[in-house]
C-alpha cells in the first residue's frame, strides 16, 4: 500500500498521463546513443569496482572485486586432510548442481544407462530456474528463424557471443521446447496448439514462450520428478567444495561437504559437470539481487582453483526491474514479460523516458540515469530510488483479466503487500540478476579441464556480454542435456587414475608467490545475513 | 528498517525484531544461518513451509516465511522438509484416464472433504477442488486450478486422508501438458525443417559475414510490431 505522501502525489500525474502514454511509440535508442548510455552508467563501467586477477587460468584481467577476492581465496579444506582410495561415492557421472542444467543433464546421462549422482547444495530445485518468471526463447514461428534468433541474441550480446556456443543455442531450442513439452511441460497455447509468444527486450520477433510468469518453475518441477522417476540419485544439501583430479590432470569427483553435519565426502568420477548456476548472492557493487540464496559462484571457483579458464567474468547482468519497493520484496525480480505485455517505464513526473523493450543493460542504465544524473526518480521510504513500471497499461491494452491470466505471480507478489498491480504502477530499480560470464567450454561443454563439463549459467561465452530474457532458460535445457549426453557417453571410455588434491597446494603456493594475504574461504556456499550483533 | 521493534518466538525462543521484516528475514535478524527452509526467497521454491500462531489464539497458520511479515507475538516454527509421497512412474507409457491415478495414487479416493488442505495453501488454492478433479480424471481442470503451485507440502500435512496432493497435482499436469493439450504444429514442422537442413546455408552465411556488415544487418533489422 502506498502511504508515503511524495510517492502518492507521483502516482497522480502517472495517472493523469496513462492514457496518453500507453499509445505512445517511444523511439529506439540507436548505436552511439546506446554505447555512451552504458558507458557513463552500467555498473560494468565502474572502473573501481573491478580488480586485475594476479593468478590463475585469468591472471591478468579483471573481475568485480566481490569475485576476485573468492577466486583468489583460500580453500575450505588441504591436500593430505583425506584418503582418496575409499571414495563414498563411485559413479560415471558426477553432476554438481540441482538447477536446470544439472537436472536437464542428469536426466540425458541415466538414458544413457551411466551410473549418475546429483550433489546440490541446497534441495535440487531451489535454484534460479525455479524463479525465472518471463519464458524461453525458441524461433518456430512461421516469421522467424534460427538465423534471426542468432542475430538478436549476437547483438544484444554485443557481438562477444562465441559463436559454436550460440549455433547451438538457436539451432537446438525449438527441439528444446518440443523435448519439455514432452516430458508434460505445460506451455501457454491457444485452442489450436499455437504457441502463445510474446517479445523481450532485443527480440525482433516474438518468441518467448512461457507457462504464465511461472515458466521456470513449470520446467524447474517437471525436470526434477523426472529424474525422480528415472532413479538419479540425489543429495541434497550437499555442495561441492572442491575438485578432485587424477593424476594426469583429467576431472575426477569431488569433495563434497554436507552443509548441515559438517560431514566431508568424497565422490569418485568418470567426468564431472559443473551446473552450480549464478552469482547473485555475491551482491556485486552492494546491488539487491533477484537470485536464489545459494547463488555464490561457487562452481566458477572450484573450477579456477583446478585450472579452467574463465570468460567474461567481468560482465553481469543488472535487471532493470527488480522490485524497489515494499522492502520487504526488495531486489525481487519483476518479470521483463511486464514490459513484454504493454506496461511502460515512467518518471516521476509520468514522463515515458525510454522505450521498453530495450536490451536489459541499456535499460538498466537508463533507469540508472533517470534517477541519479537527470533527478528524476522517486524516493522510497528506506531511502533508495527506483521509477515507474505502469502495469495498469496493460489491462488498458489487452483488456482486463489480463494480469491475472498471464503474470499472476507479479499480482500476488504485490498484493500481499496490499499493492494492487491492476490499478496501481509499481517502483522498480536494477537488481544484480544474471552472471553473463563464466567457464569457457567448447561446443561439446567441456572445459579445458579433460572431462570437466560445464552447463547452464556457468558457461561464459553462449550469450556473449549480455543475455536476452529467455536464452538462459533456453541454455540450461540445450547445454544441459548436450553435456549429460557427452559427460556420460564420454565416461565410457574414461579410466580414472590416482585421485588428487595437489592442485590446491600448488594454488596456495601461487597465492603466496603473489603475496595474496586475505583469510577469504572459497567457494562462498551461503551468504551471511544473520544480525551483526556485538 | 522500521524503528519499530516487536516480539515474536522462534521456536518458543523470545526475540525482538524490526516489525516489517518477513519471517524469513526475521530469523536471520535474531541470528539464525539459515540452511534448510530457504531458497528463492521470493515464493517460488516452497523451501520455506511454516507454521505459526498467534499468542492467545488457537488456531495454528501455515504460510511461506519468504513471502509473510512478522507479527507482534507470532510463535513460529518452520517446516523445512515435509515427507510426500512420490510415485515414480514412465511418462512415455503412462494412459492418461482415471485408471492412473487409481493405481499410483489410490488414497486420493478417501478425501473426506474437510478443507483443511485449501485452507493452509498460501498461494490461495482451492486444493480440495483439485484433488475432486483428479479422482474424476479430468485433468486439465486438475491442472488448471493447480498451476500455481510451489510444492511446499503444507496442504499435505494437515490432510487426515495422508494425500500427498502437490504430488497428484504435478502428475495431472505433466499428462495434461504431454497428452491433453493439442500439439503446436509451428514448433513440429520448425523441428523437422531444422533437422532437414533448411535453415543451415541462411545461418551460415549470416556467421561467416564480416563483423561490420553484421552489426548493420543487427542495427537495421525490422521487428515485428
Ligand atoms: C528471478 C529470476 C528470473 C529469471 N527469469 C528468466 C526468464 O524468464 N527466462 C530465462 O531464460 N531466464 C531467466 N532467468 C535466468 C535463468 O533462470 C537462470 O540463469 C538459469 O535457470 C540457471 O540455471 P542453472 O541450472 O545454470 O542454475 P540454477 O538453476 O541456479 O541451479 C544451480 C544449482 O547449483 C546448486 N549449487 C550451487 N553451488 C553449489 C555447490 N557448491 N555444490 C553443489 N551445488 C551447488 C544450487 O543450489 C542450485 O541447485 C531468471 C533468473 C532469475 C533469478
Ligand atoms: S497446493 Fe499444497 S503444496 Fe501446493 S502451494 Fe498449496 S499448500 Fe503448497
Ligand atoms: S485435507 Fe485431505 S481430506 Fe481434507 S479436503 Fe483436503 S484432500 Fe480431502
Ligand atoms: S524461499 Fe522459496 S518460497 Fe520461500
Amino acid at each position: 500500500m502506498y502511504t508515503d505522501e511524495n510517492m502518492l502525489a507521483s502516482i497522480e500525474k502517472v495517472e493523469a498521463a496513462r492514457q496518453n502514454n500507453a499509445v505512445l511509440e517511444p523511439k529506439r535508442m540507436d548505436a552511439d546513443e546506446k554505447d555512451t548510455l552504458l558507458q557513463t552508467f552500467h555498473p560494468d563501467y565502474i572502473q573501481n569496482q573491478f580488480a586485475k586477477l594476479e593468478i590463475g587460468p585469468n591472471k591478468g584481467e579483471k573481475a568485480p572485486l566481490e569475485l576476485v577476492d573468492l577466486l583468489q581465496g583460500k580453500s575450505r579444506v588441504k591436500e593430505n586432510q583425506f584418503n582418496l582410495d575409499n571414495p563414498d561415492y563411485d559413479v560415471d557421472v558426477l553432476i554438481i548442481g540441482g538447477g536446470g542444467a544439472g537436472t536437464a543433464a542428469a536426466i540425458e546421462a541415466i538414458g544413457t544407462g551411466a551410473k549418475v549422482l546429483v550433489a546440490t547444495k541446497l534441495r535440487m530445485g531451489d535454484a534460479n530456474t525455479m524463479m525465472a518468471e518471463g519464458g524461453i526463447q525458441a524461433a518456430d514461428g512461421p516469421n522467424d528463424s534460427p538465423a534471426i534468433h542468432y542475430l538478436d541474441a549476437y547483438g544484444g550480446g554485443h557481438f562477444a557471443a562465441k559463436p559454436e556456443l550460440l549455433y547451438k543455442l538457436v539451432t537446438e531450442a525449438p527441439e528444446a521446447i518440443q523435448w519439455l513439452n514432452g516430458l508434460g511441460v505445460e506451455f501457454d497455447k491457444r485452442a489450436d496448439g499455437t504457441m502463445v509468444t510474446t517479445h523481450g527486450g532485443g527480440t525482433s520477433r516474438k518468441r518467448m514462450h512461457a507457462a504464465k510468469d511461472y515458466s521456470g518453475a513449470e520446467i524447474m518441477r517437471t525436470l526434477r520428478d523426472e529424474a525422480i522417476n528415472r532413479g538419479v540419485t540425489i543429495v541434497d544439501f550437499t555442495a561441492a567444495i572442491e575438485l578432485l583430479l587424477d593424476n594426469e590432470g583429467k576431472a575426477a569427483g569431488a569433495v563434497l561437504l554436507n552443509m548441515e553435519t559438517g560431514e566431508h565426502l568424497i565422490a569418485k568420477s568418470k567426468t564431472v559437470i559443473i551446473a552450480t548456476g549464478g552469482a547473485g548472492r555475491l551482491h556485486y557493487q552492494g546491488f539487491p539481487t533477484s537470485n536464489h540464496y545459494g547463488a555464490t559462484a561457487d562452481g566458477l571457483i572450484i573450477a579456477y582453483r583446478a585450472g579452467a579458464k574463465l570468460l567474461y567474468q567481468d560482465t553481469l547482468q543488472y535487471h532493470p526491474t527488480g522490485a524497489a519497493f515494499p522492502e520487504q520484496i526488495f531486489g525481487a525480480l519483476v518479470t521483463e514479460k511486464v514490459r513484454s505485455l504493454g506496461a511502460k517505464l515512467v518518471n516521476k513526473d509520468g514522463v515515458v523516458f525510454m522505450h521498453p523493450l530495450e536490451t536489459r543493460d541499456v535499460t538498466a542504465a537508463s533507469v540508472i540515469r533517470e534517477c541519479k544524473e537527470r533527478k528524476m526518480g522517486i524516493e522510497t521510504p528506506s531511502g533508495g530510488q527506483g521509477v515507474w513500471l505502469d502495469t495498469p497499461m496493460i489491462e488498458l491494452k489487452g483488456g482486463e483479466g489480463t494480469i491475472e491470466r498471464r503474470i499472476p505471480a507479479m499480482l500476488r507478489m504485490f498484493s500481499k503487500y496490499d499493492i494492487d498491480i491492476r490499478k496501481e504502477p509499481i517502483l522498480v530499480y536494477p537488481t544484480l540478476h544474471y552472471q553473463n560470464g563464466g567457464i569457457d567450454i567448447n561446443a561439446d561443454c567441456m572445459s579445458n579441464i579433460e572431462n570437466l563439463y560445464v552447463a547452464g549459467e556457468a558457461v561464459g561465452g553462449i550469450h556473449g556480454r549480455n543475455r536476452l530474457m529467455g536464452n538462459s532458460l533456453l541454455d540450461t535445457v540445450v547445454f544441459g542435456r548436450d553435456a549429460g549426453r557427452n559427460a556420460a557417453l564420454h565416461a565410457k571410455d574414461v579410466k580414472v587414475g590416482k585421485l588428487s588434491l595437489h592442485h590446491i597446494t600448488k594454488f596456495e603456493e601461487e597465492r603466496t608467490k603473489a603475496g595474496i594475504t586475505s583469510e577469504t574461504l572459497s567457494p562462498k556456499l551461503l551468504p551471511s545475513y544473520t544480525h551483526k550483533k556485538k | 528498517m522500521s524503528d519499530k521493534m516487536i516480539d515474536v518466538f522462534f521456536f518458543g525462543k523470545k526475540y525482538k525484531v524490526p516489525e516489517n521484516l518477513t519471517i524469513m528475514t526475521a530469523l536471520e535478524y535474531a541470528g539464525y544461518q539459515l540452511v534448510r527452509g530457504v531458497g528463492c526467497r521470493n515464493g517460488f521454491c516452497g523451501a520455506c513451509a511454516t507454521i505459526y500462531r498467534i499468542k492467545g489464539d488457537t488456531e495454528l497458520k501455515t504460510c511461506l516465511a519468504c513471502q509473510t511479515k512478522v507479527e507482534k507475538d507470532m510463535y513460529v516454527a518452520t517446516l523445512p522438509f515435509f515427507p510426500l509421497v512420490k510415485q515414480p512412474y514412465d511418462i512415455e507409457k503412462i494412459t492418461p484416464s482415471q485408471a492412473i491415478m487409481m493405481q499410483l495414487y489410490p488414497e486420493i479416493y478417501s478425501c473426506v472433504g474437510c478443507n483443511a488442505c485449501t485452507k493452509a495453501c498460501p498461494q490461495g488454492l482451492n486444493v480440495m477442488q483439485y484433488i475432486a478433479y483428479a479422482q474424476r480424471g479430468e485433468f486439465d481442470k486438475c491442472a488448471a486450478e493447480s498451476f500455481d503451485c510451489v510444492m511446499c507440502g503444507i496442504c499435505s500435512s494437515r490432510c487426515p486422508a495422508g494425500i500427498s496432493h502437490p504430488q497428484v497435482a504435478l502428475l495431472a499436469r505433466r499428462i495434461n501438458g504431454k497428452y491433453l493439450t493439442p500439439k503446436s504444429k509451428d514448433l513440429e514442422n520448425r523441428v523437422q525443417e531444422i533437422k532437414d537442413g533448411k535453415f543451415e546455408d541462411f545461418i551460415q552465411v549470416l556467421m561467416n559475414k564480416p563483423l561490420d556488415e553484421i552489426k548493420k544487418l543487427y542495427e537495421t533489422r525490422d521487428i515485428e510490431k
